[in-house]
Order: structure tokens, then sequence, then C-alpha cells
């Protein structure tokens, strides 16, 4: 029994239920439109990332996948044919109705269109293109034969056919019936990549390493001409200066020897690569030897498991990664672009950071604020909405004609007129990188800067320390978070850049990278490959677009995912920094 | 009945046992109120700042008017006033703090032992290394415990380890920090408590072995237990240093100071010891101030 009687309580407007019909008419007030509006725009967005995403990691990762390949055979009475001959090997790339400039007759329907099947026919060196477009009227036949075997090779593509027999070198015979035929001819073609590798290191390292020297040897004995040019006559046969030469050409000899010696070795390594063959034989019957040399890989694509067709993948994946580009960058791997932009993003963070928050901190520390500086940063933040073109041009008149040019004058001038600094070249585009992203540095690192609490400098300040040592100390660790989000933010703006990387130093093909074993170790001087460079390559300048377009497609991956692994790294980084000087409970 | 919204219940509950809290772990705050200065220092005042007509203006606006008053060495003297009064301006102007403040400019002096703040001799940082200085809010460094105490001598280019060892525990021991962090000295000291971090930045100021300590407002962001662990921390630390405290607080004014002077629109208007100037101030303003008729 309740001891008080209840009244009836008449609640504040706001504690009342909300009338289920009100509700309708009231939505605006809580801003439900506006929250529906912002969640489509951001929908909107990521759903436009995501389908990008989407085509660059499926067409980027089906190229490694391993396809079936079909035996094709064209009607006698066909127009079309494949090197002559009515029948093919090839993976079907698409199937689509065929596309013609013909009218469309009235009352036919759409679905009566003629189909078109297009094939990866690869043997370029036979047919003399490796795609083609085959009506569907004219197949009489289709079939996924279990022995078609496709083998890659460093020129020309690949060859798809019937091995026939693996003829050694000691002139025996194996068909590629017998039992022994796949192991003996995996045995052959992997001594044969162990050897390319041999001849690619003696090439590469050994005579590059030779090379050097001998042109250090010939700027000496120039420099050392000039020397004895400008001498008084009677100077010039100084014994000193003659056994000076002498001594060069001493070792000049020497050098030269060691060359021919390296390059006999080569020679003879190169001939072993020639000294067995596989026979082949297309479907049309037509047969073809190839040294195992040039036999970079080969498969059965129509009896590979699930479990082959994984490795298969992984196996061409890490090797898109790890070679080098062949047949126009259209063929191998994209390894010295990787490498290429991984430096050069690098030396360009490590140029921009540093320049950008010391400018920041006499922005916002020491310099007194009024109209000047309000004028700086309004110039700052309009020089990162320059177009990046503008900034190569600029690189390329300052950095590469004149600083390169003027350190070529000064420390390289027994090279000219073969520029060593004044051409394009990995510095030169790192520098230039940096003075693009500067902005977006210098205004994070502002922004950490001022919101560091006026209490912390104010403590340091009053235990006697001065302002270097206050911003040195308490200020610089608690903005660090900030300035590496100002790093991040031109890492990821520079890294995709490429309008001006190709006026100071980005080349189609640069086969020594800026970085290796002969000495200096780091080539600053020299050109490099870029993974966006090597995207707008293989689309636009590819003399095979077909080829290309699958590699352009792994490429844009290649890049998505290096940007995105360099940026986790930093992202990484900056948590740690939070994590030390997180200034949260100050 | 409006209150059966809530749980009656509970209110009470809480009630109590913020009540109990109170008369439980901070007996010290109430014993001090019922005895209002118990530990009045009647030693002779030898003064060691004296400011003379000093004046100060942020930009054109003036914050203090022709202010004379000596501060007595090894004492604890109060500014009071209500908010704006410029007590924290003269605070912040005797280590000359202000001079961070774009277009500040100031008349008269401020003397320390004799010697002008002013004095185009003397390096603002050797004054700021003699006069320590503990801010209204907790401002540690994001550093560890250990290198937020040393940081005065490290600025000063102080590196031997045993001399660091030595006035690290030296000044959390003064600051009576010693015993709750010595076994996490390279901790952060942000992860501290809100009093721990109070005084540690009190064990940072002494750490440099000044001669004067301000502190502007030190209590004002702490709980009761807090509170009274400084304001004991403050009646030990008078030994050894002069202290200049602003507080909004009549009762910790009143409380450990020995002097006090209240400011009132950037005037002083009456400078006495603590004990006098509340029992019986001489000024009408004063009275009605420490009786909180207003401000």
């Amino acid at each position: 029994m309740p001891i008080l009687e209840k009244k009836p309580i008449n609640p504040h407007p706001a504690f009342r239920p909300a009338d289920p019909r009100a509700a309708v008419k009231k939505r605006s007030t809580y801003g439900e439109p506006l929250v529906w509006l912002t969640s489509v725009g951001l929908s909107a967005g990521l759903l436009m990332v995501v389908a990008l995403l989407a085509v660059v990691f499926v067409n980027g990762l089906t190229v490694f996948w391993p396809k079936p390949v079909a035996a094709v055979t064209l009607s006698p009475n066909a127009k079309d044919s494949v090197g002559g001959a009515k029948s093919f090997a090839g993976t079907v790339i698409k199937h689509q109705k065929k596309i013609t400039h013909a009218a469309v007759i009235p009352g036919q329907k759409s679905s009566d269109a003629p189909y078109e099947w297009q094939f990866y026919i690869g043997n370029k060196d036979l047919y003399g293109l490796g795609y083609k477009y085959i009506d569907n009227a004219d197949i009489v036949g289709m079939s996924r034969p279990k022995d078609i075997i496709v083998i890659e090779r460093l020129e020309y593509g690949n060859a798809i056919g019937r091995a026939v027999s693996l003829v050694e070198d000691d002139g025996s015979v194996v068909a590629a019936e017998h039992a022994s035929f796949g192991n003996r001819f995996s045995a052959k073609v992997r001594t044969a990549n162990e050897r390319r590798a041999e001849i690619k290191v003696i090439e590469k390292s050994k005579i590059g390493r030779v090379n050097a020297r001998m042109r250090e040897l010939t700027l000496q004995s120039q420099e050392l001409e000039k020397q004895v040019k400008g001498l008084p006559k009677h100077r010039q046969n100084d014994p000193e200066l003659s056994h000076e030469r002498k001594s060069i050409e001493h070792e000049e000899r020497g050098l030269q020897e060691e060359y021919d010696q390296l390059a006999a070795k080569a020679r003879a390594l190169r001939e072993v690569q020639n000294a067995s063959t596989l026979k082949y034989r297309l479907l049309s019957g037509q047969e073809k030897d190839l040294p195992i040399g040039q036999v970079v890989s080969f498969y059965y694509p129509n009896q590979l498991s699930l479990v082959q067709k994984i490795g298969h993948f992984f196996h061409s994946f890490w090797r898109f990664l790890a070679e080098e580009p062949r047949e126009a960058n259209t063929e191998g791997g994209i390894f010295p672009a990787i490498f290429g932009t991984f430096v050069m993003t690098l030396m360009m963070s490590l140029a921009v950071t540093p320049f950008g928050v010391i400018a920041a901190i006499y922005l916002r520390e020491y310099a007194k604020q009024g109209i000047w500086v309000r004028m700086v940063r309004i110039a700052v933040n309009n020089l990162a909405g320059v177009p990046s073109i503008v900034f190569g041009v600029f690189g390329l008149g300052f950095f590469v004609y004149f600083v390169g040019g003027t350190m070529d004058k000064i420390f390289f001038n027994s090279a000219l007129p073969t520029p060593t600094f004044g051409t394009g070249g990995i510095l030169w585009a790192a520098l230039t990188l940096a003075l693009m992203t500067v902005p977006v540095v210098i205004v994070a690192t502002e922004e950490s800067l001022a919101a560091v609490p006026r209490g912390v400098r104010e403590g340091s300040l009053a235990c006697g320390a001065s302002k270097w040592q206050t911003i040195r100390r308490v200020v610089l660790p608690a903005a660090a978070p900030g300035i590496m989000t100002g790093f991040i933010l031109a890492m990821a703006r520079g890294a995709g850049e490429v309008a001006p990387l190709m006026m100071v130093g980005v080349v189609k093909l640069a086969p020594t990278l800026p970085l290796d074993t002969v000495v200096p170790f780091v080539h600053l001087e020299r050109k490099f490959m870029h993974l966006g460079f090597h995207i707008y390559d293989l689309g636009f300048q590819s003399p095979d677009s077909e080829a290309a377009k699958p590699m352009v497609f792994a490429t844009t991956l290649v890049l998505i995912l290096l940007i995105l692994a360099l940026n986790l790294t930093a992202v990484r980084v900056r948590q740690n920094l939070r994590r030390k000087y997180a200034l949260s409970a100050v | 009945m409006p209150s059966q919204l809530y749980n009656d219940e509970e209110i009470t509950m809480t009630d109590t046992q913020i009540g109990s809290h109170i008369n439980a772990e901070a007996p010290r705050s109430k014993a001090q109120a019922h005895d209002a200065f118990p530990k009045a220092d009647t030693s002779p005042d030898i003064a060691l700042i004296q400011a003379r007509n000093f004046n100060f203006f942020y930009g054109k606006q003036q914050a203090l008017f022709d202010i004379s008053l000596d501060i007595p060495e090894r004492k604890v003297t109060a500014f009071i006033g209500p908010s704006g009064c410029g007590k924290s301006t003269i605070l912040r102007s005797i280590n000359r703090m202000n001079d961070l403040i774009e277009g500040v400019s100031h008349g008269g002096d401020i003397t320390i032992g004799g010697t002008s703040i002013y004095d185009p001799q003397l390096e603002v940082i050797g004054l700021r290394r003699r006069v320590g200085m503990v801010f209204q809010k907790s401002n540690p460094f994001p550093k560890s415990i250990y290198e937020n105490v040393v940081y005065g001598l490290r600025v000063a280019g102080e590196n031997r380890k045993a001399r660091l060892d030595e006035v690290v525990e030296q000044s959390l021991k003064s600051s009576a920090l010693w015993d709750e962090v010595k076994d996490r000295l390279q901790e952060s000291a942000l992860a501290l408590s809100g009093g721990q971090m109070q005084r540690l930045c009190i064990a940072r100021a002494i750490a440099n072995e000044p001669d004067v300590l301000l502190m502007d407002e030190p209590c004002s962001a702490l709980d009761p237990i807090a509170t009274a662990k400084i304001e004991e921390l403050i009646y030990q630390l008078k030994r050894d240093f002069t202290i200049v405290i602003v507080t909004h607080n009549m009762q910790q004014a009143a409380r450990v100071s020995d002097k006090t002077a209240f400011f009132y629109l950037g005037k002083l208007i009456e400078f006495n010891n603590t004990k006098a100037m509340f029992i019986s101030p001489t000024k009408k303003q004063t009275e009605d101030y420490i009786t909180g008729r207003f401000g």
C-alpha cells in the first residue's frame, strides 16, 4: 500500500516520452538529414576508393595466376589464320561481342551479334604478335590437351606448344614421352638459371668494378697530361711525371688483363648456356629449337593442380618483384623501379623533414608574428598548390643545370663535357620532390608546435632553460608525433609523384642501381627507375600495348603496396612517439 | 516530487561517503580550520624581495599601480585578491615570466637581495634559476620522473650521474614524493596522479636550489587531500626557501602564510602579518573581501 498518494507527474518537456507522430516532424532538430548527407558523402568516397583498389588488386594479381591454354582449330575456310596455320594454342583473355562499325540492322536483336575471342598466343618470334582476336564463327574446335607446355623465355615472351625432345650437350636425345624428360628438363633449366646469375655477377659487379677503376685511371691520366702541358718544356720529361705515367699505364694493363679474363669466363659460360637445346612443336606442326640458356621457366598449364597453381602464382609474383625488366619492360620484373622509388622516397623524406621543421620552428617560435610572417605563411600554403611539373622545371633549371653544372666544373672538371652531376639523377629528383613537399611539413610542424601547451614551455623556462633549450628538450619531443604526420603526408605525396621526376632523373631503363657494391656504394648522380614513371611508360610508351596491360596493373599494385608499407612504418613510429611523449595528461 | 527522478537512497549513501571521506582522510585541514594560525612565525623579517613603485602594462593597459612591498626571507607570503587584481602579474614579474608576453612594459623596480631583476648585467636565465616557480596547472615534461627533476641541472650543463642522483633523492624527499616514486624513477611523469604531479613540479623547482619559490595557485586544480599535502610541504619548505604564493582560497592563505598582501584592481590595498590582517584588517575593502562580501 502506498504511503504517499501519488500525484500525477507533469515533468519537464525534455523528459516527456516522445510522441511517435511528432518524431518524424522533429527529426530535423536532431540533425538526422545532415547525418544522412554526410554519411552518403563518406560512403561515395569510400566506394570509389574500394572500387579502384578492387580493380587494381584483381587485375594486378590475376596476372600471376596460371591460366589454362586452349588448343584451337579454325575452319579451313576462315579468313583468319595464325602464322599461316589453322590451328594454334592460346590462353583465353576475353570473350565478347564483336565490335563492328556496321550499321545495326533493324529488327535484329543485339544478342545475335557475332562473338569474338581474344587469345594470348605467345610465340612472338614466329607469329609476330602475342595477342590475337578470332571470330567465334571461325572456330571449329577447342580443347585443353594435357601436354601443352608454356615456356618463359628471355626473348620474345612465352613459347606455347608441345615439347618434342631435349638435345643434351653430349648429343644424346631424350624424347618428351620419356619418363625422365620432365626431371631432366627442369634440372637443365635450373642450372641454366644459376649460370645466368653467375654471368650477371661477373658482368655487373666484377667487370663493373674494373670499368669504374679504368674510368678513374683515364681521368687521372688526362689530368696528368693537362698538368704536363702547363709545365715549361724542360720539365715535361721530369722522371717523376714519367714514373707516374708508367704506374697508371701499369695498372691499366693489369685491369685490362683482369677484364679479358672475366670476359672470357663470361663468354665460356654463355657458350655452355647454348650447348643443349629443347625441340618443341607448335600446334601447326612447325618445329623449333630453343637453347636451354634462353629458358627462364616452364610449366604444363593444363596439368596443374590447385596447389601447384598457388605455388606458380607466388613464384611468378616473387620473380616480378625481384627481377629486372626485359623486352622493353613488358616482360620480367620491376625490381629496379621498386628500389629506385624506395631510395628516392627515403632520400626525399630525409631531406624535407629537417628543412621543413627548421623553417617551421623559426616561423612559429622566433619570428615576430606580424604581417610579414603572415605573408610568408600564405606563400608557403600557396606553394603546396603549385603544379608539380613546375617544380620539375625548377629542379631542372636550379638543381641540375645550376648546382649540378657548377659542381661538375669544380669537382669533375676532367670528365667534362660528359656531365656527372649536371644531368638528372636521384639526388636532384629527391631534392626537387623535397622542395615540392616542404609546405606540407611546415604546416604540419607549425600546427603541432602551436599545440604544445603553454604551461610546459613556461615550466621549462622557469627552470632556467633558454628558449632554444626549451624548444629542443621539451617542445620538439612533444611536437614529434605532429611532425611525423607531416612526414607521412609528404612521403605519400612524394612517392606517387611522376611529372617532375621525368625532368630530373627518372629513365625508362636504368640497370645500375643507385646503391651497389662498387665504391663509393651510394651513387647520387645516377639516373633511376620509378614505379610511377614505369606505369606511365608501360601504359603509353610501350610497343606492345596488349602485353603491357597486365604489367600496368601489376606495377600499380606494387606501387600502392609500397606506399602503404612506407606509410604504415611511419605510422608505427608515430604511435611509439605518441606513447613516449603523450601530453594528454598535461 | 522531482526526487522521484532519482534514487533517494543512493544519493544519501553517496553524501555520507563523501563526508566520511573528507573527515577520515583529511583531518589536517579540519584541525587547521579550528585553529586558524597554528604555525605563525614570529622571527624578525628580513626583506629579500623588494618592489618599489612597480608599475606594469600589458600593451597600453596598466595592470599594476605603484606596488611597493617587502617580501621577507624564509617566510611564506600570500597574495590574495579577486580575479584580475594583478596578484598573478606581480608574482610572474618576480622571475620575469611576463617577458614572454608581447607588448609588456614596466616602471619602477623589483630587487632580490638588493639586485634589480632588470639589471642589464643579470641574465634572465640566472634569475629564473634563483627564483623557481610552480604553476597553477601542474606541467611535468613528457619525460621520466628522474629527468623531470634534473631538468634544471641538465640545462645548466650538469651531467655527472652521482650529482644528479643525489639531487633527485634530495628534491623528491623535500617534496614528500620520494617514498611514492623511488621505485619508478624511470617511468613517465605523466603517469602520476594530479597531486603527485604538482609535488613533482615542486621537486623540479627546488632541484635548482633557488632562493625564492613562486607558487601560482598551486592547489587550485587539486582535491582536498592533495591540497593538504602541498600545504604541509609549503610549511616544511619555508625553512629553506622564501615562498610567495598566490591563492584564491582565503583559508589557505590563513593556514600557510606568515604575511598576506591584498590586491584589488592592480593596487596593493593592504600588506601585513597574516594573523593581524585576518583578525583586524585596517581597510574596509580587505575586510569585505576576507569576510566574503565580494570577490
